[in-house]
């Protein structure tokens, strides 16, 4: 066993492994100080609530409190391993600011009252909407950090109950646009790809996705790939110097926006080089040709003027993308934020299709997701789509889901995409929306553009319920805020980024009269009186476990296929890949194998949409182009983002995040350690750019956009020249102010553009015109951490390191081998 | 041969939809889509005037390649009440009216765009042939994105 600081080096020690070898177990423990594991009361089983990757762990119980957490040695996502925010990010949990009453609005202060008080209420407003304007006037937006069961009850009292369009999650910021991706590539959501692609793949691609720090066990795979025999080699597209473009074979920086160009560019060496299986594509594809006519004019140094690389590298990316054996990409916000999100991730797709390279061990594609449930959000209803992925503009799907439910399929609203978030905000400032109900999010913080934000979230005429477990800066603006439980406090089942579904059990009990996600909006259903066509309850469920079976039922047949699972087979060895039925009783590892698709015109989730003003295709046309369900191979022009530097703009603002923290901190920044590895904002600029603007490691800056300006300490960092990177972390419920700047923000959003990619809806984050100007000299380096993307591009005099505390245990039980 | 005057009424009808796109962008500068891909989609129409004029010469037409432009006076004042208009209903009235009028101007590009299509493989003029492959894809594009838009905006605007 070995005691490691898993602040100072997060993804702990090396268990090398080679190529097709088993990646050897390790297993990462932290308990609370002084607490012996033989003295552990009970260990209950969950999984990774604080990113996406879905890693298996037991929760320590210590006299009825959360005391620690190990990682599951057996489950085949983690083998045991954890990152430093699941080692101490349970701390949150058990913080004294956790809500513990409902609140109501009460002469403008938020003021305690009881559930049937504040329940009360919401269910009288949203009655009298309903008689005045109809649904509306009702929005709800949820998060990608519920349950399952949670999202499929709120899905259907709102879709089959309310019968409103306004649904949506925080997915939309994150991961819309790995949807969009693979339903624009294969009509369908879901991923292909498998973790243990890592195993076996010789060649990694990493587009935009900084998985050092959003997924670090997954990375910890890799990195034992790297250090083993037959070593990957791995190519990151990325303005930053992460550690991922540090450990990459080929990095390529590209000026933020011009992705699809990239992409074109090393599309158009694999073409001509005639890297390309012809055989695949013939019998299992449709738009080759278009493909080809698009990329024609993209040759290497057309692509070089664009994005700012050398030709030659892009050259070297293509010919190892093109002589590779087994191809793994991997995309994340660099490419869903930006500019033209998804037609630069389609792109990535085309890689892996053109190259036939989808469901063989090795050769894979994971369009990944940022938080722990954002597929069960995309999948049972959370974020505006229909349930187990329907297709609401095909009829019959929206009868099956009628048949389902027990409703007439004209009280499921199909007429139009459901609204996404940003649009919901817009009705709710043009006043059509008057009741938004936001559920486990922070949109004060994390949407962009806030002063206009913050201006309408706080109008008097909307109606703003949140439920959260902490006074967020949103919920400080609601009329009523519903106090949550939280992941260890309730029961719920979970799925990761490669349709890995774990079990997440109740291991205490929630503080004060905090209630689950679950059981508030049964308790809404239940005082609304939703009722089905034969005049029974519409939520005919009542628990967690009894949520999950009809959820089950709702997806028979339908590509995630849950009905082979169950709470007892979930337990115990953890971690099953869905489709989980009666042909595949033990799960799926693979999606796509031998060129099969859910892309049949009548069976498909979507028919996919223009990439660049995503206007939806009719069924028509879809069936015209793709009448087999084959892959569809979709090209896109490249176009310029919207905002570019100016005189007065020069820079080109990005935002992201660090690998200490979380969303907007609501969680990470209690859990101490996490917090102190990262305490404030700073803001990234390159060695040269520093020099010409007269600025120095330390110094405090102001960023200015024409929206908004913010303050923060310079760290000058390995970022590409002309670019400027702020963490969007931090908010304002940690200082005086409460919910919003008092003078200069820190929040990154305030500098954000409103604007969005037309196909996913997903709001960009990383091209917006900026300024930055010195207000002070520091008094010292930036506490930016210096062992991530933020690393200091000279020595500053400290390291990033833990507390004498925050060791964590690491055993290997079987050195070199499997449990 | 009646080419040219049917050119001329092309280029006069995307002149007027890139100015209908823009017009309808800066109106709706609060809807944040309409004003990006306004703006965008106008640019196709631009493409397609200086593709027109180019053509053009070939029927003895002196066409202007630049589009026409309002005063970037006019621009302003409009963007600066679409923002002050941003939070009145009538507002969204005056989309769904505004999007009509760009699909029924798109599908206008679109016709003249096929008249010319079927006239240049009627006298094998290849150059002519290309430039309306080329860019009619693009009108019905625009076209759509108007439809799409007005069916998305019409519920939420009507029964509200």
């Amino acid at each position: 066993m070995t005691r490691t600081d898993r602040i100072a080096e997060p993804w702990g020690t090396r268990t090398p492994y080679p190529a097709g070898g088993q990646w050897p177990v390790r297993v990462d423990t932290h308990l609370e100080d002084g607490l012996d594991p033989g003295d552990v009361d009970r260990w209950v089983q969950t999984a990774s609530i604080l990113h996406s990757n879905g890693d298996a762990l037991d929760i320590a119980v210590k006299d009825g409190r959360i005391a620690g957490v190990r990682g599951r040695a057996g489950d085949r996502v983690n083998h045991g391993r954890l990152g430093p925010k699941d080692l101490y990010g349970w701390q949150a949990n058990s913080s004294p600011d956790r809500l513990t009453v409902p609140l109501i609005r009460e002469g403008g202060k938020l003021v305690e009252t009881d559930w049937d008080t504040a329940m009360d209420r919401v269910v009288n407003r949203t009655r009298a909407l309903l008689a005045e304007q109809g649904a509306s006037a009702i929005g709800f937006y949820t998060t990608g950090q519920l349950f399952a069961e949670e999202y499929y009850t709120l899905g259907v009292l709102a879709h089959g109950g309310l019968g409103t369009n306004h649904v949506d999650g925080n997915t939309r910021l994150c991961t819309a646009t790995a949807a969009a991706a693979l339903k624009e590539s294969f009509a369908c959501d879901g991923q292909p790809g498998s973790y243990t692609d890592v195993d076996y793949a010789d060649v990694i691609a990493l587009y935009g996705h900084n998985m050092a720090e959003t997924q670090t066990v997954l990375w910890s795979r890799i990195l034992d790939r790297l250090a083993g025999p037959n070593p990957p080699a791995i190519i990151c597209v990325d303005p930053r110097a992460t550690p991922v473009a540090r450990a990459a074979t080929v990095h390529l920086a590209p000026r933020p926006g011009t992705n699809v160009a990239l992409m074109n560019g090393l599309l158009h060496e694999i073409i001509a080089n005639d890297w390309v299986d012809h055989d695949y594509i013939e019998a299992h594809t449709v738009g080759f040709e278009d493909l080809v006519r698009q990329v024609k004019d993209f040759p290497p140094e057309t692509v070089a003027r664009i994005c700012d690389v050398p030709a030659d590298r892009i050259r070297e990316a293509a010919r190892l993308i093109g002589g590779a054996e087994r191809l793994l990409s991997t995309v994340l916000q660099g490419f869903y934020q930006a500019n033209q999100a998804t037609a630069a991730s389609v792109q990535v797709n085309n890689t892996n299709i053109v190259r036939g390279m989808l469901g063989k061990p090795g050769c894979g594609i994971l369009q990944m997701n940022g938080q722990p449930t954002a597929q069960n959000t995309r999948e049972a209803g959370g974020d505006g789509d229909l349930p187990a992925f329907r297709n609401w503009s095909n009829g019959a799907h929206i009868k099956d889901l009628a048949r389902v439910w027990n409703v007439d399929p004209m009280s499921i609203p199909h007429m139009s995409p459901p609204t996404h978030v940003m649009q919901m905000i817009r009705y709710a400032e043009e006043g059509s929306i008057r009741m938004l109900w936001v559920s486990g999010t922070n949109p004060a913080v994390s949407l962009p553009e806030l002063g206009r934000v913050r201006s309408i979230l706080s109008q008097e005429r909307l109606f703003l319920v949140v439920q959260d477990i902490f006074l967020s800066e949103t919920a400080q603006l609601a009329d009523v805020v519903l106090p949550a439980a939280t992941w260890g406090e309730k029961t719920g089942t979970f799925t990761n980024v490669d349709r890995t579904v774990h079990l997440s059990e109740k291991a205490v009990d929630p503080p004060g009269q905090a209630r689950a996600d679950l059981d508030i909006f049964l308790d809404y259903a239940r005082r609304l009186d939703l009722l089905d066509k034969d005049g029974q309850p519409l939520v005919k469920w009542h628990d967690a476990e009894s949520a999950f079976e009809a959820w089950k039922e709702c997806t028979r047949g339908r590509p995630c296929d849950y009905t082979g699972l169950t709470y007892a087979k979930l337990r115990g060895d953890s971690g099953i890949q869905w489709p989980c039925n009666e042909e595949n009783p033990d799960g799926t590892e693979r999606l796509y194998a031998d060129g099969k698709f859910w892309s049949a015109p009548d069976y498909c989730e979507s028919y996919g949409r223009d990439l660049v003003t995503g206007a939806p295709m009719e069924a028509s046309e879809y069936k015209a182009l793709n009448p087999e369900g084959r892959a569809v191979i979709k090209a896109a022009e490249y176009i310029p983002p919207h905002e570019l530097p100016s005189e007065d703009f020069p820079f080109q603002l990005t935002t992201g995040r660090t690998l200490y923290q979380f969303h907007t901190r609501t969680k990470t920044g209690r859990a101490p350690q996490l917090q102190a590895a990262a305490p404030e904002v700073w803001v990234e600029m390159s060695a040269a750019d520093a020099a010409a603007w007269g600025l120095s490691e330390g110094d405090l800056a102001e960023v200015t956009t024409p929206r908004g300006r913010v303050r923060a300490q310079v760290r000058v960092s390995g970022i590409r020249d002309g670019v400027l990177f702020l963490p969007f972390h931090y908010g304002y419920w940690d200082t005086p102010s409460g919910h919003e700047p008092d003078g200069a923000g820190r929040a990154a959003n305030e500098l954000t553009i409103t604007d969005w990619d037309a196909a996913s809806k997903q709001p960009i984050f990383k091209t917006a015109a900026a300024r930055i100007e010195k207000v002070s000299a520091g008094e010292g380096p930036s506490k930016a951490p210096t062992n991530t993307a933020s690393a200091p591009v000279s020595p500053v005099g400290w390291s990033t390191h833990g507390s004498p505390g925050s060791e964590a245990d690491e055993d290997f039980p079987v050195p070199g081998g499997e449990a | 041969m009646k080419i040219g005057l049917a050119l001329e009424e092309l280029h006069r009808a995307e002149n007027d939809l890139a100015q209908e796109l823009l017009q309808v962008s800066e109106r709706h500068k609060a809807d944040h889509e309409i004003y990006h891909l306004g703006r965008d989609l106008a640019g196709w129409s631009h493409r397609h005037i200086r593709e027109i004029a180019e053509v053009g010469r070939n029927y003895g037409l002196d066409l202007d390649p630049e589009p026409e432009s309002e005063s970037a006076w006019a621009e302003r004042i409009r963007e600066k009440g679409s923002e002050l208009l941003g939070r009145r209903s009538h507002a969204a009235l005056l989309l769904l009216r505004d999007l009509r009028e760009i699909y029924m101007k798109a599908a206008g590009v679109s016709a003249d765009w096929d008249l010319l299509g079927q006239a240049a493989q009627g006298i094998k003029h290849t150059d002519l042939l290309e430039v309306a492959t080329r860019c009619h894809p693009d009108t019905l594009r625009q076209m759509h994105w108007a439809h799409a838009k007005l069916k998305e905006e019409a519920t939420q605007i009507l029964v509200s």
